[in-house]
């Protein structure tokens, strides 16, 4: 028995050996120059969840390919666990990207250790509106409850019973914004109740559907969410017949007949104005916001829903009143 | 806190908690059955995403959800044919090779998920069948007896399972082989046999279990689980490796969540509050474990390997 | 199940008492602490690297382990109770004492492991994915992967650790620099693992089997075989 286990471990010596080898050679190439004159522009985005999860990292996605200009672009999502997610930006920076994006909250505190050892490299980091005091950061954040409000007084007007429902990840970040922009513009637009749940987790899609189940019970008509585990969610109101808002990019497909509106993010807007920013030599520390007025976020509309006379304008005078200030998002 | 007491609301809570605990309830049932037997089998999880994911592939490519629930089980099947031969026939460490599995699961699954389907596509999902008579029952019948048909094969196989562990031969054979394989085998039990088939029929059950969860939702997302499948070992312990006990583990963890969102959904529990209310599941389990842990006898054998002396 | 009631309840630590007040102000409420103070940062061993000081102090931790667990009174008595608590509590030896020394030991080395992640970390403060394993990446799960793939003896966990390490952090590395998907690597660490612990008993059957085959005749390779 002792000589078995000595066999055995034994290979996982020369395994991890092979191994620790393996990964400390496999970032041998020299940073290579940066785009040359007239040469693609090198971005990486590094995102926490899937690229095509039609939400939060989709949206970045999608606003670099929407970017006027010659991209090469490489993509590491899926990383939520910070060190990895660290692990990735540093590479990138290595490698010698012009731009590297850290599309995640979350990362910025490893920023403040990476951008100083990079600081020809610009780094953007989302959602964030504070550059910490770093000159090659910028900074990006959306106004998400803009969006949220005119999603929310679009509803006050769809909704019969006057209760409608929320179903939330996390108190945090964009979510919460959206939230509390939605609540008030629902409220302000006549609805009697808005109740918001906080499931507690961005990916239980289960539980997101049984949270709208939850909502539906208490006679809600109308529902709203937002994250990637919201997909639960859209289905139990497309199931209920109950027209459903959505956030972070354009909803539509998960349900058809039912989705009244997205608030899309265009990052692509933001993005122009950093790059221009960085070709005449300013890398960083600048926080940018999208946002109704700069056409950062949009409210796109699902032509297959039929929304009663009126409520379209309505929306865009609302929309309109945001953009010059005259309507406040409380 | 009153809105919660009305009969519509709280019908709707026990509605919401049966479907929620119909995924945990297979799963556990399948692997108590293994457990029994003297087989731990940790990859439940990965096996559950695997045949989640060819579930929903199935009913995206063909629209039939009774194709859907099949593939599910061969998934299921196969994934047991996998771990029986590492298990029985290879005598690896058991904890090990089951995590093994269960990332190699999600890996795979998450893998297919974006290289054949990409941006998540909603598809149909498992339709309420109301059963006659018993779903007139006032309230009652609504909560219970308006539910899908998986649902319906879950608490099913609770009396099932019981019935073949303790009143069929090959069930004797189950609990002989996980309690003293020595013995067993000493009177001419294949030890190796029975093993294998009460991992065929755990994983099949884990491979069920990852179909329910994907068409009762209609969607499929990367790392659907989210640790479920770990729930559900956890819950054979709770349940004492008996069925009747893992079919209250799971009633109780389903009705804590659905409870919570209840409340959620009603003020009663505050946004504030949201996060120590998460906890209420895991601690509420957590706290009958300790209230009905009497003398639990776990099969003696489990987790060890057998050889022949 | 504990799990799950620790990352809510740091959660709520992280969006209440702890959080950074800076979040406060700018109203961003990210869940997060303040940056801790320099005094703090683990050193770094190699300059250029983010080597710390947190593996020398695990490789002591694993060593301090063997020591207690093989070479002290205490560590019989703890190994005694995991190999058969009927015999142990023949003997004498508490059970419910001993179990309950090695679940305060094991969850103290898990107290070093989780301030050794947040203080040695990129972001010298303690930031929350929201995912259901917290900051730690699942660390404390592959931990228990890594003990059993070193067959539980603390000297092993050490190079089994460090293959886990590189078998983690180079799924991340492949899909950058291959561009293979991470859910590629993730599913081929679960092959790895798979085929590693299915390698034991095929590899005594090779041995029987080349022994029994008569090819390498020498008396001291089927000397102490099973």
């Amino acid at each position: 028995m002792k000589r078995q286990w000595r066999l055995g471990p034994a290979v996982l010596v020369i395994l991890g050996a092979l191994a620790l080898v393996g990964t400390a050679c496999g970032d041998d190439d020299a940073p290579a120059s940066g785009s040359g004159e007239g040469g693609a522009l090198r971005v990486a985005i590094v995102a926490p969840s899937a690229s095509d999860d039609l939400a939060f990292s989709q949206s970045m996605v999608d606003s670099v390919h929407a970017i006027e200009r010659d991209v090469e672009l490489s993509v590491t999502d899926g990383t939520f666990i910070i060190e990895d997610a660290a692990a990735a930006i540093r590479g990138y920076a290595e490698d010698g990207n012009d731009v590297v994006i850290a599309h995640g909250t979350q990362f910025g505190a490893s920023l403040i250790e990476i951008a100083p050892a990079f600081p020809d490299v610009t780094f953007m980091w989302g959602t964030a509106s504070d550059t910490q005091g770093l000159a090659n950061v910028f900074a990006y954040s959306p106004a998400a409850d803009e969006g949220g409000y005119v999603n929310g007084s679009i509803a006050a007007a769809l909704t019969k019973t006057g209760v409608i429902g929320v179903v939330g990840p996390i108190e945090a970040g964009d979510a919460v914004a959206y939230i509390n922009g939605f609540k008030a513009g629902a409220l302000a637009g006549g609805a009697s109740e808005v109740n918001v749940t906080y499931t507690g987790s961005f990916g239980d899609v289960a539980l997101a559907a049984e949270a709208a189940e939850a909502h539906l019970a208490n006679d809600v008509d109308v529902l709203t969410g937002t994250a990637q585990m919201v997909v639960g969610a859209v289905g139990v109101a497309a199931d209920a017949g109950v027209p459903w808002f959505g956030t972070q990019a354009n909803q539509t497909s998960l349900a058809p007949s039912l989705v009244v509106a997205s608030q899309v993010y265009h990052w692509e807007v933001v993005l122009e104005e950093m790059l221009t920013l960085r070709d005449s030599g300013v890398l960083g520390g600048q926080a940018f916001e999208v946002n109704l007025a700069n056409g950062g976020l949009v409210i796109e509309f699902n032509d297959a829903y039929e929304l009663p006379a009126g409520v379209r304008d309505a929306a865009d005078a609302m929309i309109e009143g945001i953009t010059n200030g005259t309507v406040s998002t409380g | 806190m009153g809105e919660f007491f009305t009969l519509s609301v709280l019908v709707a809570t026990a509605a919401s908690a049966i479907r929620l605990a119909t995924p945990y309830l297979l799963a556990s049932l399948g692997e108590t059955v293994g457990q029994r037997s003297g087989v731990l089998n940790l990859g439940v999880d990965g096996v559950m995403l695997l045949s989640a994911f060819f579930s929903y592939w199935t009913v995206l490519e063909t629209g039939n959800l009774w194709l859907a629930v099949l593939v599910g089980l061969v998934v299921g099947l196969v994934m047991g044919l996998l771990y029986g031969v590492i298990t029985v026939f290879l005598n690896a460490t058991q904890g090990i090779s089951g995590i093994g599995i269960f990332i190699f699961g999600l890996g795979l699954s998450d893998l297919l998920f974006r290289q054949l389907v990409g941006t998540p596509k909603p598809v149909r999902r498992l339709p309420n069948v109301d059963i006659p008579l018993l779903s007139d029952i006032p309230h009652l019948g609504e909560a219970l007896f308006q539910r899908n048909l998986l649902t319906y094969l879950a608490f099913l196989l609770v009396p099932v399972t019981a019935l073949l562990l303790t009143r069929t031969t090959f069930g004797l054979n189950i609990r002989s082989v996980g309690d003293n394989p020595q013995a067993a085998d000493s009177l001419g039990v294949s030890v190796e046999r029975t093993r294998f088939v009460a991992i065929l029929i755990g994983n099949s059950m884990a491979g069920l279990a990852g179909a329910a969860l994907v068409l009762q939702l209609g969607i499929f997302q990367p790392n659907l689980t989210q640790g479920l499948g770990f729930i559900a070992v956890a819950l054979v312990y709770f349940g004492a490796w008996r069925p009747i006990g893992v079919m209250g583990g799971a009633l109780l963890y389903g009705f804590v969540n659905a409870t919570v969102l209840q409340w959620k959904a009603l003020g009663i529990i505050p946004v504030s509050g949201s996060d120590l209310a998460n906890m209420a599941p895991a601690v509420l389990t957590i706290l009958a474990l300790i209230v009905v842990a009497r003398r639990v006898h776990a099969p003696s054998a489990l987790t060890k390997p057998f050889t022949r002396h | 199940m504990l799990n799950l009631v620790m990352v809510q309840f740091m959660n709520f630590l992280l969006r209440g008492p702890l959080i950074d007040p800076f979040e406060l102000e700018a109203g961003t409420r990210i869940p997060q602490t303040q940056r801790l103070s320099d005094n703090a940062t683990l050193p770094t061993l190699l300059d250029g690297t983010r080597l710390h000081i947190g593996v020398p102090v695990a490789i002591c931790a694993a060593v301090g382990a063997y020591l207690i667990l093989w070479r002290t009174p205490t560590g019989f008595r703890l190994r005694a109770v995991g190999y058969s608590p009927e015999a142990a509590r023949a003997a004498g030896i508490s059970v419910k004492r001993n179990i309950t020394l090695a679940m305060t030991l094991s969850g103290s080395l898990g107290g070093i492991a989780g301030a050794i992640l947040v203080f040695g970390s990129e972001g010298q403060r303690m930031v929350t994915d929201g995912s259901a394993a917290g900051f730690t990446g699942s660390a404390g799960f592959n931990g228990i992967v890594a003990a059993l793939f070193g067959g539980l003896h603390p000297l092993w966990t050490i190079p089994s650790a460090m293959l886990f390490g590189a078998l983690l952090t180079g799924a991340t590395q492949l899909q950058r620099v291959l561009q293979v998907p991470a859910a590629l690597a993730v599913a081929l660490n679960g092959i790895i693992v798979i085929f590693v612990i299915s390698s034991t008993p095929v590899r005594g059957w090779l041995q029987r089997s080349l022994a029994d085959s008569g090819l390498f005749n020498r008396s001291s390779d089927t000397a102490g075989m099973d």
